[in-house]
């Protein structure tokens, strides 16, 4: 249990001001290490900007961002943080197997290892073809092979499994529960609710700040419901009411 | 930087280049066919004796021009593929040093230029009888030296578009002026002063300086040292104001 105990990234009193918005909102937090931490709110509630934050990407207003001890964005992080954007970031005109090799070649990765990553998503057959002949869940999927070559200690993914069949969801949480399990911490938004089901943890964004740190179980007794989404939405709605009689 | 990441990124450039074989083809042919515009259009031109032939002068010249058009634009294309692909953001959080990103691509565009010189050094100089008493090689290696150039000015336009639409509109911006003023069509010398002025700073006026003096001359000359001198510093110093552009950390 022990490794459990240290945060792997440590989130204090983060703000993020983007033109006139406040996109992040004292958001405050701490992540334990070999845990899936699921990062749950409406679209537009600041998933993104948060995660940019952990990566290091995104300039903040004020507060800390930490991660495994050091100010994200360091270069010694950049061999430790994967980065997965919502919308697959590869070469389109490129094969798998050459996108993979390239984003493992940045951390000294060989080609057995960009197999290993192309067979870990369930390419291992496609390697050779053109990525942008693929489609769009294989896309996704390619995207997330670039991350998983440099065997990452913080994986952080944004909406992994969107677009993605139920079968194919189902083996990439297992493959998350394996990562875990090895001690990798990883970070996955998503706004499908019963996919928070899978996480230890859940962050509850809305607009910008953070509802509630909790876990699935947790969930379920707050919104008084066994369903998960059902459950948030009591608690969004709790939020909106309780924000209006503070008003 | 790291030969490596660096080595990994111009071969990644080429295969990207090797999936789009018909610019490869556009690459390489059409220099050639354009300079066989140029020697047929002065083909029946009457010359007093002495005075050399329009194709050796505009051809030439035209040799070094190429590779500085095709590669500008085939590099701002490109990099501003990778910026709004958000492949370059996902480069930029892995341990990659921007110097190896710059220099792989100019070294897989350089490579692509060497190919299209010598191509049309080649074709001007076997098909079409091109008359220069320097060395050949030398007007590669301006050719090389001015796609490097190209590459740069590319790199660094690019951070200032965000459309490929827009990106092509730089053309008329950063090459047309240089094509104008580098000597091509009025001798630099005797231009209106305030032009001249202008072509000082350009780069491309160097390098079509010194294919002047690869005509002229048997051997190098100091002019000639000093004019690829100058346009390695060029291509230095828009390095490094293109570097800056390339952001690990965005609004």
């Amino acid at each position: 249990m022990g490794r459990h105990t240290v945060p792997s990234v440590e989130v204090r009193a983060l703000h993020v001001l983007r033109g006139k918005t406040m996109v992040l909102n004292d958001v405050d937090f701490s992540i334990p290490t070999g845990r899936i931490t699921g990062l749950l709110g409406p679209s537009g509630s600041g998933k993104t900007t948060l995660m940019r934050a952990i990566v290091g990407v995104q300039r903040v207003t004020s507060g800390s961002v930490q991660v495994l001890n050091k100010a994200a964005g360091s270069p010694e992080l950049r061999h430790e943080v994967g980065y997965v954007t919502q919308a697959p970031s590869v070469y389109r005109d490129l094969s798998v197997e050459d996108n993979v090799r390239y984003f493992g070649a940045m951390h000294g990765r060989n080609r057995a290892q960009a197999r290993e990553a192309i067979d870990a998503v369930g390419l291992g057959t496609l390697a050779k073809r053109r990525t942008a002949d693929l489609s769009g869940g294989q896309f996704s999927r390619v995207s997330l092979a670039c991350a998983l070559v440099s065997e990452p200690r913080l994986l952080v993914l944004d909406e992994p499994t969107v677009g993605l069949d139920p079968v194919l969801r189902a083996e990439l949480w297992e493959r998350f529960a394996r990562l875990a399990a090895g001690g990798t911490t990883l970070i996955i938004s998503s706004h499908v609710m019963e996919e928070a089901s899978h996480c230890d943890t859940l962050l509850l964004l809305r607009a910008g700040r953070l509802l509630a740190r909790l876990t699935p179980d947790e969930l379920r007794v707050r919104g008084a419901t066994e369903d998960l989404e059902l459950a948030f939405l009591h608690m969004i709605q709790a939020d909106i009411a309780g924000r209006r009689g503070a008003a | 930087m790291n030969p490596s990441m660096l080595g990994a990124t111009a071969a990644r450039v080429l295969r990207q280049l090797r999936a789009d074989p018909r610019s490869i083809a556009l690459i390489l042919v059409v220099p050639a066919v354009l300079l066989a515009f140029v020697y047929y259009l002065f083909e029946n031109e009457t010359l007093p004796p002495g005075v050399p032939r329009t194709f050796d002068r505009v051809g030439l010249m035209m040799l070094a021009i190429f590779p500085f058009v095709v590669m500008f634009l085939v590099t701002s294309i490109t990099m501003l593929r990778e910026r709004t692909s958000g492949t370059l953001e996902r480069l930029l959080t892995t341990p990659i040093h921007k110097a190896d990103l710059l220099f792989g691509y100019a070294l897989a565009f350089s490579i692509m230029a060497a190919l299209q010189s010598l191509f049309a050094t080649a074709v001007a100089y076997w098909v079409f009888g091109m008359d220069i008493r320097g060395n050949p090689g030398w007007v590669v290696v301006v050719a090389v030296l001015n796609s490097v150039l190209g590459v740069a000015l590319g790199l660094l336009c690019s951070a200032f578009a965000r459309t490929e639409f827009q990106a092509v509109q730089f053309m008329p911006v950063v090459v047309i002026p240089q094509i104008l003023l580098c000597g091509l069509f009025v001798p630099r010398d005797q231009m209106n002063p305030i032009l001249e002025l202008i072509s000082n700073v350009l780069p491309l006026s160097y390098s079509v300086d010194a294919l002047q003096e690869i005509a002229a001359h048997a051997t190098s000359t100091a002019t000639m040292t000093a004019d690829l001198l100058v346009m390695v510093g060029f291509v230095l110093a828009v390095l490094l104001l293109a570097s800056p552009t390339l952001r690990r950390r965005t609004p």
